[in-house]
């Protein structure tokens, strides 16, 4: 095992732990956009290393880097089979790791993304049907229905939908912060942020750490929004909308479909609420600087190994 | 769609046409779009005699309840694939936080 197979190995390793700290650290809400940088440098960093690593230990002992080294593995492999007694079967067995958890990370990626916009075409050709503007809530369409939601499908042709159940709960400020926070979404391509790490939480759903993730990054985008928000609009207003929303979210819903996301979602309405009236300082510019370094570090370094020979 | 939705019968394209009086659609706009609807699902077609009967596949309200319950469901990929304003908060804690939130502003004004 060569020195950059080792710290390959570390980085994977020692991803899922820092993982799990910064879930549970408190400042990712002083700087959401911050600590977004730093949740898809780590993951990056994960899928980099531990494909790295399982194919490095197979290939590095030849003093090449883990990229060029692959090939010409592979490519003596296949020119010549008795190759594969040399390889040794450990070896062997951890180079189709490599290989194979490449393909799966590659994978679902590319399933999450067809089952998401899947979703949001479907929900395209009902709201083609069934939804109208209404004056109240100039560029959103409306629907129909007594409960309240409120939500946005991002895509080339972004839409916001309010029911009408959310026309009648909230007043036209409300309704303006709710239409500000949505547009957020849509400007900034959140959806995209998170498609990641719901590939994850998909493939990977046993693994706690991977719900960990996609509920952080969620709730931070969320709180990204919020901030937006703030720029053109009073907190008080996208406070009590949020909590009217959010009360009355579960009107019409069989039980079963809000039970899979019961007591954790409820603390991160009350979380963004409380975070909207008494705001938190922002992380000051050293403690900014050194979340960007680790990102940057988290990315580079893995990358480097596979790129860079080392003996 | 909403004229299919109204009417008791499988209609044919000339029959949503005349029901359509105040927008002046023609003939083969009218079907095309049937076509379409049929094609996607929302309709169904059964021929009768020479032409083409329609009727929508569900009700109306069946296809808000899809919407909104997908609009609504927590999980997974729906809840990707719609960013959602917020997700639901427990009644008593949303109460709570409101009373808290109207004493800030009496706060404030006093």
């Amino acid at each position: 095992m060569s020195a950059a197979d080792f710290i390959l190995a570390a980085v994977a390793i020692g991803c899922i732990p820092a993982a799990s700290a910064l879930a549970a650290a408190s400042w990712p809400r002083r700087s959401p956009v911050a600590a977004i940088l730093l949740w898809q440098a780590l993951g990056l960093s994960w899928g980099l290393a531990a494909v790295g690593a399982l194919i490095g230990f197979a290939v590095t002992s030849n003093g090449a880097a883990v990229g060029t080294g692959t090939l010409e593995r592979l490519t003596s492999l296949v020119t010549a089979n008795h190759q594969v007694a040399a390889i040794g079967l450990t070896r062997l067995v951890c180079l189709a790791a490599g290989i194979l958890l490449l393909a799966v990370l590659c994978w679902i990626l590319v399933a999450a993304t067809a089952s998401v916009l899947r979703a949001r075409q479907r929900q395209r050709e009902l709201l083609s049907l069934l939804a109208h503007d209404d004056p109240k809530v100039p560029g959103a369409l409306v629907v129909d229905h007594p409960a309240a939601a409120a939500y946005c499908l991002p895509g080339l042709r972004p839409e916001i939908v309010i029911s009408a159940g959310v026309l009648d709960l909230l007043d036209a400020d409300e309704l303006a912060a709710v239409l500000a926070h949505e547009r957020a979404h849509l400007r900034e391509r959140h959806d995209l942020v998170l498609l990641p790490f719901l590939a994850l939480l998909r493939a990977f759903s046993w693994a706690a750490i991977t719900t960990q993730a996609y509920r952080a990054v969620g709730l931070l985008l969320e709180m990204h929004a919020d901030d937006r928000v703030l720029r053109q609009l009073p907190a008080r207003e996208l406070a009590t909308a949020l909590l009217r929303v959010g009360a009355a979210g579960g009107g019409g819903v069989p039980a079963g479909a809000l039970a899979v996301a019961g007591a954790p979602t409820e603390c991160e309405v009350a979380a963004r609420v409380i975070r909207l009236l008494r705001p938190p300082p922002g992380l000051n510019g050293v403690a900014t600087i050194l979340v960007l370094a680790v990102s940057a570090t988290l990315v580079v370094l893995p990358a480097a190994l596979l790129v860079l020979p080392l003996h | 769609m909403d004229v299919l939705w109204e009417a008791p019968d499988p209609l044919s394209v000339r029959e949503v046409s005349s029901q359509l009086t105040d927008r002046d659609l023609a003939h083969t706009t009218v079907m095309t779009v049937l076509d379409r609807l049929a094609k996607k699902g929302f309709a169904r077609r059964e021929r009768n005699g020479r032409a083409w009967h329609y009727r929508a596949a569900e009700s109306r309200e069946a296809y808000v309840t899809e919407l909104m319950l997908s609009a609504l469901d927590q999980t997974g990929d729906r809840q990707a694939a719609l960013a959602k304003f917020a997700r639901s908060v427990s009644g008593t804690e949303a109460q709570a936080l409101l009373r808290a939130l109207g004493t800030l502003g009496e706060a404030h004004r006093g």
